[in-house]
């Protein structure tokens, strides 16, 4: 489904991805983990196009992810942001239903807020939701209405930056729930990153940790507690000793 | 040796970023030309910025223009007295206004109320991650936002500029037939009779120029924003320096354009 070859992006002098070798089959959901700054957000911006890799090669569906039309190869994905990135100048239900009321597949106005108001069920929300904006939600509503504009459109592939950054644990963990269930139920192939271990645990079929710009060590989930990688048992246990280097 | 050249680094490093950054608005000013004429059009958009950068503007353009009409009209009678021409008011009132004064002070009130707004709100909206949202939901940026403001000022701007021509002159009506002894139907006869069609064409074109720079700089520099809420701010003062600077240069380009002997 998704195939990654040594792919290279450098800031400056600083190397971010120095050669991530990584393939997600059809249906698997992938969780990449690894400290801050370690290059999991430009990984995943790399492959829907918002950051251009220095070299290296990206394909979906055995397409080259950076040839083509654009717009067909954005319609398979759906992704949350970390922060929600809802628009702030459109409705609840506007913003959930925003891919639906554009380009080729554009749906009638009212079919649209129907479909968006189903979506919004799905994660949660009640009706009354959808007329209000977003920044009178709380951050877990956000959340929620982020989620459910990433699967409006039923994607392929979903992406998840993040998903549990700045929520308390409960929700956290309805969070997590929902992910897991929405992407089972859609049969959706799933890229999640994040450093928390809960997500990890509910969302994951798949981990990948990433440091020093390399995937240090990928695998089921059955096998992160007894990989024997000192890289991820140093990670898993959040100890300051070890092969990633702490700064205090 | 490196005391010597190191001035003379720093000046060609300036001069280098100066004419990059030149270079990067003309070819953003390009695409963005280019897309008005592509689809996807977004009319919604588009009438959602005629009403935001036109008629939420009146009220300061209003303003602006009456309290300057008026005090042209003083400052004129004033000065036309030291060589016996203060006869000259509706006629110098109305060519000031509506060649110059006019259309550089709406320019920079729309520099100011507009292009400080459309900066901060796009800024802010590439800090949120939400540039990138966009983008991952098959719209363009460019074609989503810069498109519909740049139009939308090219547009409304010119009227803008008409409705402060307008106010501006009655401005200067009131405080002479009220405070300089002026006749009222003479002072309206005089200023309909001085007034060329080329003054008023300039007077628009120049409207349309400057709602453009207005709208694009906002654009541009909201697009170029860097991180966190310094990077707004700075992106904000940026974009309303250039556009009111970028005005006063096309005034004068304009001006020489139209009336050079």
């Amino acid at each position: 489904m998704i195939e990654i070859s040594n792919l290279h992006k450098s800031f400056g002098d600083n190397h971010v991805l120095a050669g991530i070798d990584l393939s997600m089959a059809k249906g698997e959901s992938m969780v990449i983990i690894g400290g801050s700054g370690t290059g999991k957000s430009v990984l995943l911006k790399s492959v829907l196009g918002l950051i251009t890799p220095d070299s290296g090669t990206i394909l979906v569906n055995g397409k080259d992810a950076t040839a083509g039309d654009r717009d067909a190869f954005l319609a398979q994905f759906g992704m949350l942001f970390q922060g929600g990135a809802l628009f702030d100048s459109l409705s609840v239900w506007q913003n959930v239903a925003f891919r639906l009321m554009r380009g080729e597949q554009k749906l009638h106005k009212d079919k649209a807020r129907e479909i968006a108001i189903e979506k919004l069920r799905r994660v949660g929300l009640k009706a009354n939701v959808a007329d209000r904006f977003p920044a009178e939600l709380s951050g877990g509503m956000q959340k929620r209405v982020g989620l459910a504009r990433a699967i409006a459109a039923e994607p392929d592939i979903i992406f998840f930056d993040e998903p549990t950054t700045g929520l308390d644990p409960i929700m956290s963990g309805v969070i997590n729930e929902l992910i897991r269930e929405i992407v089972v139920e859609m049969g959706a192939t799933a890229m999640t990153i994040t450093h928390d271990m809960s997500s990890v645990r509910a969302i994951a079929d798949k981990v990948a940790m990433i440091h020093d710009g390399i995937v240090q060590w990928t695998g089921p989930i059955d096998q992160l507690e007894t990989s024997g990688n000192p890289y991820l048992d140093q990670f898993l246990n959040g100890r300051a000793e070890g092969p990633i280097e702490a700064v205090r | 040796m490196d005391i010597f050249l190191t001035p003379f680094a720093a000046i060609g490093a300036a001069t280098l970023a100066i004419l990059a950054s030149i270079g990067r608005v003309v070819m953003y000013a390009a695409q963005t030309f280019m897309h008005i004429f592509r689809p996807p059009f977004y009319p919604r958009e588009l009438a959602a910025q005629l009403l935001h950068i036109g008629y939420f503007s009146l009220p300061v353009v209003g303003l602006t223009a009456i309290f300057t009409g008026a005090a042209l009209a003083l400052q004129i009678y004033a000065g036309g007295a030291r060589f016996n021409a203060e006869a000259v008011v509706p006629q110098i009132v109305a060519v000031g206004m509506v060649r110059e004064l006019g259309p550089v002070l709406v320019g920079l009130m729309i520099a100011a109320r507009v292009t400080s707004s459309i900066a901060a709100e796009i800024a802010t909206m590439k800090v949120t991650e939400q540039l990138d949202a966009l983008v991952t939901l098959s719209t363009h940026p460019m074609k989503y936002l810069t498109v519909p403001r740049v139009l939308a000022a090219l547009i409304v701007v010119p009227m803008l500029v008409a409705v402060g021509d307008t106010i501006g002159i009655m401005g200067g009506y009131l405080v002479a037939t009220g405070r300089l002894g002026f006749n009222e139907a003479a002072y309206l006869q005089n200023t309909y009779n001085f007034l060329e069609i080329m003054d008023v064409v300039s007077s628009l074109v120049k409207g349309a120029a400057f709602g453009v720079i207005a709208a694009m700089m906002g654009c541009y520099y909201g697009m170029q924003s860097e991180r966190g809420a310094q990077g707004v701010g700075k992106a904000t003062k940026t974009s309303v320096v250039a556009a009111s600077v970028l005005i006063l240069a096309a005034n004068y380009i304009l001006t020489e354009a139209f009336f050079s002997a």
